[in-house]
């Protein structure tokens, strides 16, 4: 991600990834989003050496507010200025949860830190979104599971459902915001 | 869940998305906290009756152009801290051209004028007045640049509350000049200044608490 080690054309690339994804090409969103989680991991795991067990899930947040904030990008700016102050913006919120967590937890045992994660996980990030999903009204999540997990198209997922199109959209765009907002929470 | 199939699930979301968005939202929210803050200023407390008369002033046009033109650079300002990653550039130089030409002439009227008399230009009639409504007239527009701002993504967040406060100071004061009779450069230069910064400093204090996303 660092300007100095990042060739021009990675950024014109992705650049160009980026913008015909947000035009509506899934195979041009799906490439910008592979190779930017790369960049991102290399440039996080820079920048959280302290909290090596933290990087995936930030990676992972981090990917879903670029999603979520797609349409704030303008195409006229450097995408890797973007996407960096994004990715800076949650690591600093991370560390300000985690600094909140250790001060609530600061009477407990030493040994016994609540507030780093398991390291027995570390290759998959520890937030499973199956279980949020639970947790979601049920119009967004049945919209979220047949367009998302499972692929079917907006007119798919409205036929099976008997959800009018308009409202599998809504569904799949308020689920989106409100598992990130569960994600967030949960430290 | 692994990072890939987190991808697979956010590839499948590819509505194509409105690329002016930003300038869509702040001209909903600006034209919504306009309209609230020139009604409330027109119903509660009333348009100048002598506007007829004032119109042909040259000092009334100043007096709207100032927190017009700090409205404008506020817009332009809000609109950068609404995207991640975009420099400020030139941007804060349209809010601060039009203070300085302000003050500027400001201290010309009270070179000009007596020493006897100074205190009288500075003070005018309606200081605490004046003070006490523009921050009220801006709470439509900084409710309404607030929830623009909600949508979008800024990442420095006292900068940014700050940013929308003195924007909605200056439309504040925009509704305001239309009521207040003060005609006195060093006045306006002085307390709507102040009464802009009022909404700022909220903005600054809230924004931490409000914008986050």
């Amino acid at each position: 991600m660092d300007d100095e080690v990042q060739p021009r054309s990675n950024e014109e690339r992705l650049r160009e990834l980026l913008v015909r994804g947000r035009a509506g090409d899934a195979g041009a969103y799906h490439a910008f989003l592979r190779d930017l989680s790369g960049h991102l991991r290399a440039f996080l795991r820079k920048r959280l050496a302290r909290l090596p067990e933290d990087v995936e899930d930030l990676v992972q947040e981090t990917l879903i507010a670029v999603h979520n904030q797609r349409h704030t990008y303008d195409a006229t700016q450097p995408l890797t200025a973007w996407v960096k102050a994004i990715a800076k913006y949650k690591r600093v919120d991370l560390l300000r949860r985690r600094a909140a967590c250790e001060l609530r937890n600061e009477s407990l045992d030493d040994d016994l830190d609540l507030c780093s994660r398991d390291e027995s996980e570390a290759v998959t990030a520890r937030i499973d979104v199956a279980a949020l999903l639970e947790r979601l009204p049920a119009r967004q999540r049945v919209s979220i599971v047949h367009m998302k997990l499972h692929g079917l198209s907006v007119i798919e997922t409205s036929r099976l459902t008997g959800m009018s199109e308009a409202s599998v959209k809504v569904g799949v765009h308020r689920g989106l915001n409100a598992l990130a907002a569960m994600i967030r929470n949960r430290r | 869940m692994r990072t890939d199939e987190l991808i697979a699930m956010l590839a499948t979301d590819v509505e194509p998305d409105d690329p002016d968005v930003v300038a869509r939202r702040y001209a909903t929210a600006l034209g919504w906290g306009a309209f609230g803050a020139t009604l409330v200023m027109a119903v509660v407390l009333g348009v100048r009756p002598d506007l007829d008369a004032a119109a042909r002033l040259q000092m009334f046009w100043v007096k709207l152009a100032f927190p017009a033109a700090i409205a404008i650079g506020g817009v332009l300002v809000v609109a950068r801290l609404s995207r991640p990653g975009m420099p400020l550039g030139l941007t804060p130089g349209a809010i601060a051209l039009p203070a300085a030409a302000i003050w500027l002439l400001a201290a010309g009227a009270l070179i000009e004028t007596s020493p006897t008399q100074r205190m009288a230009l500075i003070v005018g009639s309606s200081l605490q007045y004046c003070l006490a409504t523009i921050p009220l007239l801006s709470l439509p527009v900084l409710a309404a640049v607030t929830w623009a701002m909600k949508g979008l993504a800024p990442t420095r967040l006292a900068l940014a509350g700050a940013a929308a406060g003195l924007l909605a100071g200056a439309i504040g004061a925009l509704a305001y000049s239309l009521h207040c009779t003060e005609m006195q450069a060093p006045f306006i230069a002085i307390w709507y200044s102040a009464g802009m910064l009022i909404p700022a400093a909220a903005g600054a204090l809230l924004g931490p608490l409000v914008l986050r996303w």
